[in-house]
């Protein structure tokens, strides 16, 4: 298996002031179609994690290659181009456009990448059926539920088919029931061959993972490998 | 795969406009209270540029009609040397009838020395009218420089005026106060004693309507009553042009009058009807614009504080739409779209606003609307610019959010 991610004593320090030191040393490697589980406490490092996985932030210190690509030689608007087209992220918020449609929440994933609007429209319902709401896709996220505004979240993130998927929380605002689902949901994609991210501190969603690293005060330890 | 294979985000221009009237869309309410501002001074703007030149129009057609078509000629001896020879000569209308551009000219003066001469009605007799009547002594021509209406008879023609022939025509009040209704009878007035037949009553005219509260005589049967117009009587001339000739027959007047004299005249001409129009527009005008362009700063103060409370309201979409791929220019682009997109929409809607104002007010005053296409076209475009402007500011501050701290919140 060829490696998706690979992150070389990574480290970041938040200029502050005080300056913060969030990551460091951090190495990881992921490969392509494999779901990888980020368990820490609350303050540990790992949303700063999953921003520079996500080429949202850069790192200080260390090396981050995404698809073999040594990203610190990437400008801004390289970097943007790959998270319009090869990372998908899913918030624990939804972060969902308040007033516009379930379908136009989906269809701006892929205007940055210049898809044509018919296609994104096309696509938009398509990923809206398969989340199962194409019954709602001109529904505003406050005509949803929490768990249809998370798979309105998860049909945007899916979208562009991105190589990375990156989950912040994903159920963290939701009942076990509808956790599960989207848990089901996130298994699926991974299965269809992408590669899954998924931050938490829940054990029931750390189950789902094929592989758990850990977070402390900004250090990664791989845990015990869930059972495959 | 290598640094340089890797495509930059892009936004399709189509897609920037989009979402800028998806951002108007989704808060109507909102976007027409934006646009308040804007849409007033536009209108504002529109309706001043309008109404100045609609009311700038009706000055000039008033000007047309009457007083541009209009020259006097005055007798200029101030000195009251009294000449020997009247100013006018007997064939004065003639003269400057002569002259191109002319329509009709005729003389007249207030008839009497000191003590005006009295006048009695027939119905009456033996009583004077009460209150004084003033009697001129007039030429022919002067019926067809005032337009006359006539409500009886008709005027004295050059044949009476050179018989000097007692015949009188009457003003309408006057006839009213001498009891004159009826011509049919041939009735007389008495001016001094003298009894003049009545041939015609006025009852209006375009020029000199003071007419209208007189006796008007021929004015060689005045000259044989009570001599010629002398001191503070002095004869004029009222000579009616062809548009646009007044200027050119004035240079001519006196010197068709009295070639030996010319000095003896002194001619007044209607002010450039141009002239008068450009300087009430420059005045009301200037005012006004100055009121709509404050107007019209309010208006984009307004869109700049819409668009600021917006960007800072969705700082989680701009971390979104980072996330998604966009850069820093496309939010920017994205902000000032919805904010040129409300300033065109508030130019639109402010033109058709003032426009709708300038003919409303023209309806009610019975005017003709004039919009030049200058004033009402590039209004929606100041809208626009308005709208960019204004945007400019908030667009940049959207442009500098950082995603990963929009993305906290
Ligand atoms: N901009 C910043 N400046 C300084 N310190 C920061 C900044 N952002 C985050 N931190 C600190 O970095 C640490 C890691 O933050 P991070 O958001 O990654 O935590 P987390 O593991 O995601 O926690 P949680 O589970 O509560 O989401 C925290 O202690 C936080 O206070
Ligand atoms: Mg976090």
């Amino acid at each position: 298996m060829t490696a998706l991610l690979d992150l070389r004593g990574i480290g970041l320090t938040y200029p502050g002031p005080p300056p913060y030191r969030a990551l460091r040393e951090c190495d990881l490697t992921v490969a392509a179609g494999d779901h990888v589980v980020i368990l820490g406490p609350s303050g540990s490092g790992k949303s700063t994690l999953l921003n520079v996985v996500g080429l949202l932030d850069r790192p200080t210190e260390g090396r981050y290659e995404f698809e073999g690509v040594d990203t610190a030689g990437l400008g801004n608007a390289r970097r943007a181009g790959l998270r319009a087209r090869r990372i998908g992220f899913v918030f624990q918020a939804f972060h969902l456009m308040p007033h516009r449609s379930a379908l136009d929440n989906v269809t701006v994933a892929l205007m940055y990448s210049g898809v044509p609007s018919a296609r994104r429209r096309r696509t938009g319902l398509e990923m809206l059926d398969r989340v199962g709401l194409a019954h709602r896709a001109y529904a505003l996220p406050s005509q949803l539920s929490g768990g249809e505004r998370q798979r309105v979240a998860i049909a945007r993130a899916l979208a562009p088919q991105p190589a990375l998927l990156l989950c912040d929380e994903p159920t963290g605002n939701l009942d076990s029931a509808t956790a599960e689902r989207i848990l089901d949901l996130i298994e699926e994609v991974r299965a269809a061959g992408q590669t899954v991210v998924t931050i938490t501190h829940d054990p029931v969603v750390a189950a789902r993972g094929r592989r758990a690293v850990t977070i402390r005060d900004g250090r990664l330890t791989e845990s015990t490998p869930a059972a495959t | 795969m290598s640094a340089a294979e890797v495509a930059p985000s892009r936004l399709r221009i189509r897609d920037l406009a989009g979402e800028g009237v998806a951002g108007l869309r989704a808060r109507p309410a909102r976007t027409a209270l934006t646009a308040l501002g804007t849409v007033l001074g536009v209108a504002a703007f529109v309706a001043v540029l309008g109404l100045t030149a609609t009311a700038g129009g009706q000055i000039g057609k008033r000007f047309t009609a009457l007083a541009a078509t209009e020259v006097v000629v005055e007798d200029a001896d101030e000195a009251d040397r009294d000449h020997l020879d009247p100013a006018f000569t007997a064939d004065a209308d003639a003269r400057v009838g002569a002259i191109r551009g002319v329509r009709a000219a005729g003389v007249w003066w207030p008839v009497g020395g000191d003590t005006a001469p009295e006048v009695g009605g027939v119905v009456l007799p033996g009583r004077s009218a009460p209150a004084q009547i003033p009697v001129i002594a007039a030429s022919p021509g002067l019926f067809d420089a005032i337009r006359p209406g006539w409500s009886q008879g008709r005027a004295f023609d050059a044949l009476h005026d050179r018989r000097g022939e007692r015949v009188a025509v009457l003003g309408a009040a006057a006839a009213r106060q001498l009891g004159v209704t009826e011509l049919a009878l041939r009735p007389a007035v008495f001016i001094d004693g003298v009894p003049f037949t009545v041939i015609g009553v006025l009852d209006g005219s375009a020029r000199l309507p003071e007419l209208m509260f007189a006796v008007l005589v021929p004015r060689h049967s005045a000259e044989e009553f009570w001599g010629r117009p002398g001191a503070g009587r002095r004869a004029k001339m009222l000579v009616e042009t062809e548009l646009g000739a007044a200027q050119v027959v004035a240079a001519q007047a006196a010197l068709a009058l009295r070639p030996d004299a010319p000095q003896r005249f002194t001619v007044v001409t209607p002010p450039d009807p141009r002239q008068l129009r450009d300087q009430v527009s420059a005045d009301v005008g200037m005012l006004f614009l100055l009121l709509a362009g404050v107007c019209l700063l309010i208006g984009a103060v307004g869109i700049a504080n819409t668009t600021m409370v917006a960007v800072l309201e969705r700082v989680p979409e701009i971390g979104l739409r980072r996330a998604l791929g966009a850069r820093p220019w496309h939010i920017a682009a994205q902000f000032l779209a919805e904010s040129a997109a409300i300033g065109s929409l508030a130019g639109w809607v402010g033109a058709a606003v003032g426009a709708m104002t300038v003919v409303a007010v023209a309806l009610a005053r019975g005017w003709t609307a004039i919009l030049e296409p200058a004033a009402v076209l590039p209004a929606p475009l100041a809208g626009l610019v308005v709208g960019v402007v204004a945007g400019a500011y908030p667009a940049i501050r959207a442009a500098r959010i950082e995603p990963v701290a929009a993305l906290r919140r």
